[in-house]
């Protein structure tokens, strides 16, 4: 279900590829937007795919509760529940155990939620979770995990990487449909390196058509951070897809595509978007500040979306000043632009070889001055052999 | 967004714009220069300018005989006839209404005097922005549409239109027509009296009608231009139009339609309130109420045979969840879909009118609307 593509970065780990999935191809490395209720957030299926979005997220936690599966499946899935006519991704439900731990209990057998709706219990086992991404039909999904927060120590973190193990076996034996739905594992294991490299060992073992690394981009610090995703990368195998979660922000995606990742996630760019800011290679602009009341540009002059084509910021700058929803729809659009079309640039700049210019350039861009990017990042990619300066 | 907005078949080709939104921005847009359509990212539209917005009524007793206030986000705008129209300077719409003192309305019984005060101040700003326009070349390739106020004295009406008649005006707003069921034969009356009296070759708006039924009164009596707020209501309140303008439909679609609007009545509460963000209003019986729980599992489009992004794509057990789950997305089709089909609504009226038929869409209309 995945391909890698002959370019390789051969400095860094960096690979451009294509996902092969039945609704058709998805090239990598990709950052997918989170559409968490079958919805993007105010943006139509025809725009998301006008953006050229490809594969997009939906939430098994949340949809298993509203509509439920079953009303989905009677829509023919999630595809046709939400009319999207792309790849899909669901997660399992895992981080929501993060998200709202003081509704959740996790004991062997799943996770116990209290519905924040109505006060009603369910139990999310690895075999239910399965069970609801079947019927949501989703292309990739991913198996139960036993997510533990990243700041979390001791032997908790232990107890929640082999238990995610065991997880993994029951969600391979629970899957009905390995022939149409790609089921990924979850690599846990906090930020102990050794855990962590059992966990590799122990799941690289099992057949799956792709990993993701967990349990990270919580509140770790981000050396931390880049460290276990180069623990990962190094251990999984190179002809399938790594799937980093929850991640991010423009620094963190490149310099983790550097790393050996290939896809991402994030509900960041559409979250922003809709307090106001506007995602730009130098970083963002609050567009609700005063400076931008007469500021006549667009958003982005090099920026391909619709709203930098047709708008300026001092026009989104009134309408988020106004009492309608519409400049929320606009940033969002820019913002999902933004991610998918450095996405692209990232992946142009590994099949034509220039990968490692290209980073230095978006640096310069982002920071000024190499001496000015972030310690974390310059160190993570000095370790697979990209220097800045 | 302008892209979710080009998907909707039969957009007119004119948009409201209210000065009570736009006020406030007045200096940015001096700065700008290039006038509120460029502005706004819809250069190819032509553009009205109201007072006031349809849907936020604003707080009385703020006219006086120098000025006349609107209420923005940041609060209270006044205006002068003189600080009025460096706005409209600034904005450059194709049409505006004219500064007026709107503040006598048909539905409550007015004192003459008021009225005539009305009449008397709305003429007086006409003049001074007449003259205003004059000395500008930027405002003068703006036509300025004369006010016609005089609540619901039938004698300041005929004044007020018979005088806004005599100036250089690019059009009429019957302003002060707008209200409830039990005073509706009264001000149709007036009505009619009024655009009796205004020359047929200028175009007639009325604001604060929107409802078919009370769109397709005023139709008869002389109306032009309608403001479209009533799409955006039905929108906020989680409900899609159904109504049918069908009105020279084949024999199977009618018994269809017939069979089909009969279940709607019986499920629609008249008294219903529902409460949104935005407006109190009540339902009305051209409309469903997506977030009624029979939608949950119904995967027809909103209405078939709509041709609208929604319907075309979309199922009411979709939107029904996208209600239930709080999310944007649930507004943004809702309101494609009834702009699409209120749009279509008047595609049928001046259809009809061309082949003499307005009758029987009326009929059918008046069937919908108890």
């Amino acid at each position: 279900s995945w391909v890698r593509l002959c370019e390789e970065c051969s400095r860094s780990r960096a690979r451009a590829g294509e996902l092969r999935l039945p609704p058709g191809p998805g090239a990598t490395p990709v950052f997918m937007p989170v559409g968490t209720q079958a919805t993007m957030k105010g943006i139509t299926a025809e725009q998301l795919d006008a953006l050229g979005c490809r594969i997009c997220l939906g939430n098994t936690y949340h949809l298993g509760l509203r509509p439920g599966p079953e009303l989905i499946q009677k829509a023919h899935g999630l595809h046709g529940f939400m009319n999207w006519p792309h790849n899909l991704l669901t997660d399992s439900g895992g981080f929501q155990m993060v998200s709202l731990v003081s509704l959740s209990e996790v004991t062997e057998e799943g996770v116990r939620f209290r519905s924040p709706y109505d006060g009603d219990e369910t139990l999310l086992s690895p075999e239910k979770s399965v069970e609801i991404q079947n019927a949501l039909g989703s292309d990739i999904i991913m198996q139960l995990d036993d997510v533990v927060s990243s700041t979390v120590t001791g032997p908790r973190v232990e107890e929640a990487m082999y238990r995610s193990i065991r997880w993994l076996d029951r969600c391979i034996a629970a899957h009905q449909r390995p022939d149409k739905q790609n089921l990924f594992a979850i690599i846990q294991g906090g930020l102990d390196a050794d855990l962590r490299t059992t966990c590799l060992e122990e799941m690289t073992k099992r057949d799956v058509p792709g990993f993701a690394i967990g349990g990270l981009s919580g509140g770790e610090s981000k050396g931390q951070f880049w460290r276990m995703v180069a623990l990962s990368t190094s251990r999984l195998p190179k002809d399938k897809p790594r799937y980093l979660m929850g991640v991010g922000y423009a620094t963190d995606l490149v310099v983790c595509v550097a790393l050996g990742c290939d896809m991402f996630d994030c509900v960041f760019p559409t979250r922003t978007a809709r307090f106001g800011s506007a995602l730009v290679p130098t970083g963002n602009l609050q567009l609700k500040k005063k400076q931008y009341e007469k500021d006549f540009r667009p958003i982005d002059n090099d920026c391909a979306c619709p709203t930098c084509q047709k708008h300026s910021r001092a026009f989104l700058h009134a309408l988020l000043h106004s009492d309608n929803t519409a400049a929320l729809h606009h940033l969002t659009v820019h913002n999902i632009a933004y991610q998918l079309q450095l996405m692209s640039a990232v992946r142009a700049s590994i099949v034509e070889k220039r990968f490692p210019d290209f980073v230095r350039d978006f640096m310069g861009t982002m920071y000024g001055d190499p001496t000015l990017c972030p310690t974390w990042a310059t160190e993570a990619l000095a370790s697979v052999g990209i220097t800045l300066s | 967004t302008h892209q979710t907005l080009h998907t909707i078949h039969g957009l007119p080709a004119m948009a409201q714009l209210t000065l009570s939104s736009l006020a406030e921005h007045h200096e940015a847009l001096a700065e700008y220069k290039e006038g509120i359509g460029k502005f706004i990212g819809m250069p190819e539209l032509l553009l009205y300018c109201s007072l006031h917005d349809p849907v936020s009524p604003c707080p009385a007793g703020y006219v006086t005989n120098k000025s006349v206030s609107v209420w923005g986000l940041g609060g209270r705008v006044e205006m002068t006839a003189s600080k009025f129209m460096a706005i409209q300077q600034a904005l450059q719409p194709d049409w505006f209404q004219c500064l007026s003192d709107g503040e006598v309305n048909c539905e409550e019984a007015t004192s003459i005097k008021r009225a005539r005060k009305s009449v008397d101040r709305s003429l007086l700003f006409l003049d001074n922005c007449l003259r205003l326009q004059e000395e500008s070349e930027v405002l003068r390739r703006s036509a300025i549409i004369g006010v016609i106020e005089g609540g619901d004295v039938m004698e300041e009406r005929l004044r007020s239109a018979r005088e806004t008649a005599k100036r250089p005006v690019g059009g009429f707003l019957l302003d002060g027509f707008q209200g409830n069921p039990a005073t509706q034969e009264t001000r149709l009356h007036l009505l009619s009296s009024v655009t009796a009296e205004l020359p047929e070759d200028k175009p007639r708006l009325i604001c604060g009608v929107s409802r078919p039924d009370e769109v397709l009164e005023c139709i008869e009596r002389g109306v032009d231009l309608f403001e479209s707020f009533f799409p955006y209501q039905v929108t906020e309140r989680g409900c899609a139009l159904t109504f049918s303008f069908d009105y020279q439909p084949n024999p199977e679609e009618t018994l269809l339609q017939q069979n089909g609007i009969q279940e709607e009545i019986k499920y629609v509460d008249q008294t219903k309130k529902i409460k949104t963000t935005s407006c109190n209003q009540e339902m009305t019986s051209f409309e469903i109420n997506l977030k009624e729980k029979k939608y949950q599992e119904d995967f027809d489009p909103l209405v078939r045979g709509c041709s609208c992004y929604c319907c075309k794509n979309h199922t009411r057990a979709y939107i029904h969840h996208l209600l239930v789950t709080n999310e944007l997305l649930a507004g943004v089709l809702l309101m494609m879909h009834n702009f699409e089909h209120y749009f279509g609504f008047f595609h049928s009226i001046r259809e009809a009118l061309k082949s003499d038929r307005l009758a029987q869409l009326k009929e059918l209309i008046r069937r919908q609307a108890s």
